[in-house]
């Protein structure tokens, strides 16, 4: 499993707010919503992001609302990957659950710049940096985790027993 | 090795002897919660799983409170779904208009969550009801399907940071100026993905609605739940309100912690976040500058009894500043009673101010007190991101009710007097 895409850059503490405004929440329409995806830090995002896109960011990616539009919206959009720092809690546990991608990499996250062509692979946790010719190490899934994307989302995996 | 108070409540739930920090567990649920805004995601996932039946009827709660009484077409249809939904599956912790409040005001104050439980609510401030000495922690919709169809859910087990309260708070101070002095010290990830434990001497003093303030706004440090050790405030609260029977658990006296972090209530002065993050913090008297259009009084975080008392003691016999718009919003049915008979209401409309009656409506830009472009709010919610409150370009400042009294008196951010 990988992705490959364009890179948009975000600052650290993106909040779910940012993500998803819940002035937006009176609809779980995940194509109604996805219209509006960072809309208010990022106006040009819907417009420009490609299938396979990456989302690269800082520290505590997803803070605040326990939302889980807002991994919904990223995913929908057509974003085939996220690469932070670090992520807040509920935002990571919900990525993981509606299968929305995400690692953590530190220096990934602070060297990649917005617009590198960047390749993912999944199983391994190699970021490859395309533009530049840098790879990077995430730390891969932790088996709990991996079982439960492999069965495509937790309830699945429920099912599935 | 000994264990936290939360790692305790995480092992009996698990049924294990013992837990460690980083364990992957499947606990057992004592409350599945959900809102108007996160119940429909939920029920859409239960449905589509094939699940048809919730794994019991007096397990789950279901309160519609973000966007009701409906705010429009939409949102009218959302909390239509939960309705149908909770009605056919005999829901029987099912909160609609009229019987409403704000979930984590209501759930303590009707004593269906309690000491000892583990919970887990489609709604990041889920993490309130630490206050009566409960694990309890935000989720998003997929989890609270899953735990309104098994009741259960699997956890990873936090370390924690405790925080050693001593000392008593000054008379214009309250739980919310400790949890932002907090925030401002350890920063919006201070606590990522871990428990904050409040212990020491000056947990004492802490009334409840104090301690629920606190535990409410864990979430904005990161963690992954706020707790409080049992005393006899929280079993006095309990008492004759509980559902269930309470289940009392202490840390260990070995427990080990990532860190201690000293606080002195008596140093604790009032305190605003600026925008746009918690972590922002300055003593309100360093803010005084500062002109505002709007002042918000409510919330999960804010909207309890006391909260109302304090801004009826400011604002009783005053007037609201010229230009300044005052929405003071009761959390539940049973404050807003409450406040009608103690004569606050009167003392609220004669001072200016408008009372709504109980939703999260402005707290999270949804309505009753939308910000246009430029405008400023002193309010005592709970986060002040980037168009929380409506305009991308208006402001949010988080303060306490006394704070947020006071400066709808003056037009301008104004730290309460010493005594009121």
């Amino acid at each position: 499993m990988e992705t490959r895409g364009k890179v948009f850059k975000y600052p650290d503490n993106v909040d779910t707010d940012v993500i998803i405004p819940a002035r937006y929440l009176n609809t779980s329409d995940p194509q109604e919503l996805a219209k509006h995806c960072m809309e208010d830090i990022d106006q040009d995002f819907v417009d420009q992001v490609q299938k396979g896109d990456i989302m690269v960011a800082g520290w505590n990616f997803g803070c605040g609302s326990s939302r889980e539009h807002a991994p919904l919206v990223i995913k929908t959009c057509g974003t085939g990957c996220v690469i932070a720092k670090s992520f807040a809690r509920i935002f990571y546990r919900n990525a993981i659950n509606i299968g929305l991608p995400i690692l953590e990499c530190p220096d990934a996250a602070e060297e990649i710049a917005a617009g590198d062509e960047v390749k993912v692979d999944f199983n391994t946790g190699i970021i490859e940096d395309l533009t530049t010719g840098k790879q990077y190490q995430a730390q891969p899934f932790p088996p709990f985790i991996q079982n439960i994307i492999k069965k495509g989302g937790l309830l699945a995996a429920l099912r599935e027993g | 090795m000994g264990m936290t108070m939360t790692q305790k409540i995480l092992a009996a739930h698990a049924g294990l002897p013992e837990v460690k920090p980083g364990e992957l567990i499947e606990a057992k649920l004592d409350i599945v919660l959900g809102n108007d805004i996160t119940t429909p995601v939920a029920i859409n996932e239960f449905k589509k799983a094939g699940f048809d039946q919730v794994f019991d009827k007096d397990r789950v709660a279901i309160v519609l409170d973000h966007f009701v009484p409906n705010k429009d077409i939409k949102a009218a249809q959302q909390s239509k779904q939960c309705r149908e939904f909770a009605c056919s599956h005999c829901v029987s912790h099912f909160y609609d208009v009229g019987k409403m409040g704000i979930e984590h005001a209501l759930l303590p104050e009707q004593g269906v969550v309690t000491a000892g439980d583990c919970i887990i609510g489609a709604d990041s401030h889920t993490c309130t009801y630490g206050a009566l000495g409960a694990f309890s922690t935000g989720v998003g919709s997929t989890d609270m399907a899953a735990g309104m169809a098994t009741g259960k859910a699997w956890f990873k087990v936090p370390s924690a940071i405790r925080f050693e309260l001593k000392g008593q708070l000054p008379g214009n101070c309250s739980g919310k100026d400790v949890i932002l002095t907090i925030i401002g010290m350890i920063g919006v990830d201070g606590a990522l993905y871990k428990s904050m434990e409040f212990t020491g001497e000056g947990v004492a003093s802490l009334s409840m609605d104090d301690r629920l303030c606190i535990c409410n706004m864990a979430i904005e440090a990161g963690a992954k739940n706020g707790i409080f050790p049992v005393d006899e405030k929280t079993k006095a609260y309990l008492n004759g309100r509980s559902e269930r029977e309470p289940v009392f658990y202490e840390a260990d006296p070995d427990a080990e912690y990532e860190k201690t972090i000293e606080i002195d209530l008596s140093k604790i002065v009032p305190t605003v976040s600026c925008p746009h993050l918690p972590e922002n913090t300055h003593p309100a008297a360093e803010l005084s500058h500062i002109k505002i259009d709007q002042v918000v009084i409510g919330s999960c975080t804010n909207g309890r009894m006391e909260d109302m008392e304090t801004a009826y003691r400011i604002m009783k016999g005053n007037k609201v500043a010229e230009g300044v718009r005052c929405i003071i919003i009761p959390a539940t049915q049973q404050i807003m009673k409450e406040c009608v008979e103690r004569g606050y209401v009167t003392a609220f409309i004669e001072a200016g101010a408008v009372v709504s009656t109980p939703t999260c409506g402005p707290c999270l830009g949804g309505y009753m007190g939308i910000l246009a472009e430029g405008e400023r709010c002193v309010a005592t919610t709970n986060r002040n991101f980037v168009g929380r409150m409506g305009h991308v370009k208006s402001e949010v400042y988080l303060a306490s009710p006394a704070t947020a009294a006071q400066s709808a008196l003056t037009g301008y951010i104004t730290a309460p007097k010493e005594e009121f």
